[in-house]
């Protein structure tokens, strides 16, 4: 019988200091974010330490949640045609490196306890209306982050017949995390907007390098 | 080329009076429509051949469609195609029950191309919902403009699951489309008149892009965009399979190095595609330390790819005529002893896995596969391998460096979650060990060549991680596609996972669910 706590005891904290240290690893910040062949890499890490700033302020957006939940945010996460590579990034932000809950934000499983709706996919026909539903069954106030390029224009798929073109075409959107797919410490970044522990004030503020695909035509 | 002549005689004596012809690429049948399904079930069941892909397109003159049903000889490693035009309005007789491995795509083409067939038992809801689009819609037809909404609306809240279990007290329980944690959405309605689930239908398509559709007209650069995007989590696999469809017309010859480099970056994702699997696979029994060990190899893998790469998922890497990667000797260094590294903890979480009796009780005999069932429904992948069917294209159809380099292919018998597991653990083994024989042996010289733009169409295949894929292209002489299929693995096996359900108990959903590692998104295009 394999003593699993003795060896999570024996392997001690795997949990990285990133924000307040930067010990980011080399590979988690992705040179070329939007996954283009020719995507301009402007600068891989700025000299400073410190880690990109992925995630931007929609004109539209409403700002972090009140104050009162900046150590306690749940977060509903729905899928409207997102790829595999940025299920697998979500996947991760729970993950020992990344460890989300130090932050105090936690994933629940209903849209009546959550307070930000993460939203990835270029919102397809068939769950526009689930998007929707869940939305209306979140309680005010409530934030949107949108991750990742399809998500905020539709990406590669653009608008069309069986896209909407971005979650912004049917909710409104707060903050938007560029990336195809936005690395693990980039979606954090977005919740971490939301519940007011990363501030993002000017909705210019994107120094996010490269247009997202859908631009690119 | 003997083998290859040998075959053609034989397919001759099997299909007295058809025109057989070498096309170079495949061997071409061209049966009339009346000999179609004696065709088909000809090559499946005197041939030996496994099903590959069904390809419809709109004829390049006039009305009517083409049809390419393609076989492969997995012994002799011989692409087979029965090419059949079709007039307009030509209802075609559905090879589906004799091969089941078709069915949903007969059911895509009924569904997309609005081209009718006669003996399927159920067609339409099926990539369009019926409660959402309207009825008669065919958005594969060429007058079809994607870029207009389309009036009209489904039925509506009035749509209900098609309900199997006749007995008193049965109740449909539905799964999805949105789930409690980070899965891709889905429906999946299990039947149940108490604890076990009795019948269970898998709807798929929430996440219907329609990628085939939008990529018509579109630059073949463009359309290689859609062909990393539309999964994205086995994008190299995707990359290399279109790739290797438009190197296969314009007669591109990709030089040694980057055959090599494609195979070891193939191997690299099907290392870090499967320990993502484990992880869940563990996560969705509750093992919340063998998981967390799990998703620190996979983001230990996505580090590497990142760093050496630029891309943690390998975009942007695989393009026609070779690679756009040329790697510096220190970064191979680097990726032969984090492969090194990365192999010892598998090996360790594995010995730690089958040694904790909790997980193993979870797990055995749990979501079984049998093999005569993957026969049936000719699943791919490891989840075909894990129900002793010997399938791989990188065995059966041999491509690129795999020619030389034929990895060792493991096999379980039982079926079972546990068989998974000990497969995917062999496979990382035998990948892992690929990717060192291949570092070892890289030939020198370019990564890359010119693919000149040429009108043509091929297909391209490679073993994907979750099993072979296949992909049809057809472009004009601007550099436009006109035509792009994807058969995935995905779609395959989630045909036959409601077989793996029957019996299971309600908590077990998730864990089988997770066994089969399988991607919505990869299905759903």
């Amino acid at each position: 019988m394999a003593n699993w706590t003795l060896t999570s005891l024996v392997l001690g904290t795997r949990t990285l200091r990133w924000p307040r240290h930067e010990d980011l690893p080399l590979g988690a910040i992705p040179a070329r974010l939007h996954g283009l062949t020719d995507e301009v890499v402007a600068d891989e890490r700025p000299s400073s330490g410190e880690a990109p700033i992925w995630v931007a302020r929609t004109a539209t957006s409403q700002g972090p949640l009140p104050l009162r939940f900046r150590h306690s945010v749940r977060v509903r996460f729905v899928d409207t045609g997102a790829n595999g590579a940025l299920i697998g990034e979500l996947r991760l932000i729970d993950a020992p490196p990344y460890n989300l809950h130090r932050f105090g934000i936690f994933i629940t499983a209903s849209p009546r306890d959550a307070d930000v709706l993460l939203v990835a996919g270029p919102v397809t026909k068939a769950m526009r209306g689930p998007l929707l539903k869940t939305y209306q069954a979140m309680p005010e106030p409530k934030r949107v982050v949108a991750i990742g390029d399809e998500a905020i224009n539709g990406g590669v798929y653009g608008k069309n017949f069986a896209s909407a073109g971005g979650v912004a075409e049917v909710i409104p959107v707060d903050f938007i995390v560029p990336g195809c797919p936005p690395p693990p410490a980039a979606i954090i970044q977005g919740l971490l907007a939301a519940a007011g522990q990363y501030a993002v004030t000017d909705p210019a503020q994107s120094l996010v390098k490269g247009a997202p695909v859908g631009d690119t035509q | 080329m003997n083998v290859r002549t040998e075959w053609l005689h034989r397919l001759k004596g099997l299909l007295p009076g058809h025109a057989i012809l070498d096309t170079g690429e495949w061997i071409e049948l061209c049966p009339p429509l009346a000999a179609l399904r004696e065709t088909a079930i000809t090559l499946m069941e005197a041939g030996g051949c496994e099903f590959a892909s069904l390809v419809a397109e709109a004829q390049d003159a006039g009305e009517g469609w083409v049809l390419r049903y393609f076989f492969y000889q997995p012994e002799a490693a011989i692409l087979i195609a029965i090419h059949l035009p079709i007039a307009a309005g030509a209802v075609l007789p559905a090879i589906s029950s004799p091969i089941h491995a078709a069915a949903w795509h007969e059911r895509e083409i009924e569904d997309l191309f609005g081209i009718p067939f006669q003996g399927y038992p159920f067609l339409g809801d099926y990539v369009l919902h019926d409660s959402i689009w309207p009825e008669n819609m065919a958005p594969m037809q060429r007058e079809f403009d994607p870029r207009q909404p389309v009036t009209g609306s489904g039925i509506g809240p009035d749509w209900q699951p098609r309900r199997l279990l006749r007995e008193e007290g049965a109740i449909a329980f539905p799964v999805g489309p949105i789930w409690a944690d980070y899965n891709e959405a889905g429906l999946w309605v299990l039947e149940t008149s108490g604890e076990q689930i009795y019948e269970s239908q898998s709807r798929l398509f929430y996440k219907y892009r329609a990628v085939e559709k939008i990529a018509e007209g579109q630059t073949v650069g463009r359309v290689l965009l859609l062909a990393e995007r539309f999964n994205g989590s086995a994008a190299f696999a995707h990359a290399y399979a279109y790739c290797r469809a438009l190197e296969a017309f314009a007669c591109c010859q990709v030089p040694q190095r980057a055959q090599a480099l494609r195979a070891i970056l193939a191997e690299l994702e099907r290392v870090r595609y499967h320990a993502a699997t484990l992880a869940e696979l563990a996560g969705s029994t509750s093992l919340a330390v063998g998981k967390s060990m799990l998703q620190e190899v996979e983001e230990q893998i996505l580090c590497l790819s990142g760093q050496l790469c630029g891309h943690r998922y390998l975009f942007g890497l695989c393009i026609p005529g070779g690679l756009a990667w040329s790697p510096a000797p220190a970064e191979l260094a680097v990726l032969y002893d984090d492969i090194t590294e990365i192999t010892k903890s598998l090996n360790r979480l594995e010995r730690l896995l089958v040694h904790t009796s909790s997980f193993l009780d979870r797990i055995e005999e749990m979501g079984t596969l049998r093999p005569d069932v993957a026969d049936l429904y000719g699943v791919v992948g490891p989840v075909a391998r894990a129900s002793a069917r010997k399938i791989d294209l990188r065995r059966a159809l041999p491509y690129g460096a795999y020619v030389n380099h034929v990895p060792v292919i493991p096999r379980e018998i039982e079926g079972d979650g546990y068989a998974r597991l000990r497969l995917y653990f062999a496979e990382i083994r035998a990948s892992t060990t690929l990717i060192k024989t291949l570092l070892t042996q890289l030939p020198d010289g370019p990564v890359i060549t010119e693919c000149p733009m040429v009108a043509g169409s091929a297909l391209g295949w490679v073993e994907a991680p979750a099993g072979g894929a296949f992909h049809w292209l057809h472009t004009n002489d601007a550099g436009r596609v006109l035509r792009w299929h994807i058969a995935t693995p995905g779609a395959r096996n989630w045909h036959a996972f409601h077989r793996a359900l029957e019996g299971a108990a309600f908590q077990d959903f998730h864990i089988i669910m997770a066994s089969f590692g399988l991607s919505v998104a990869e299905s759903d295009r």
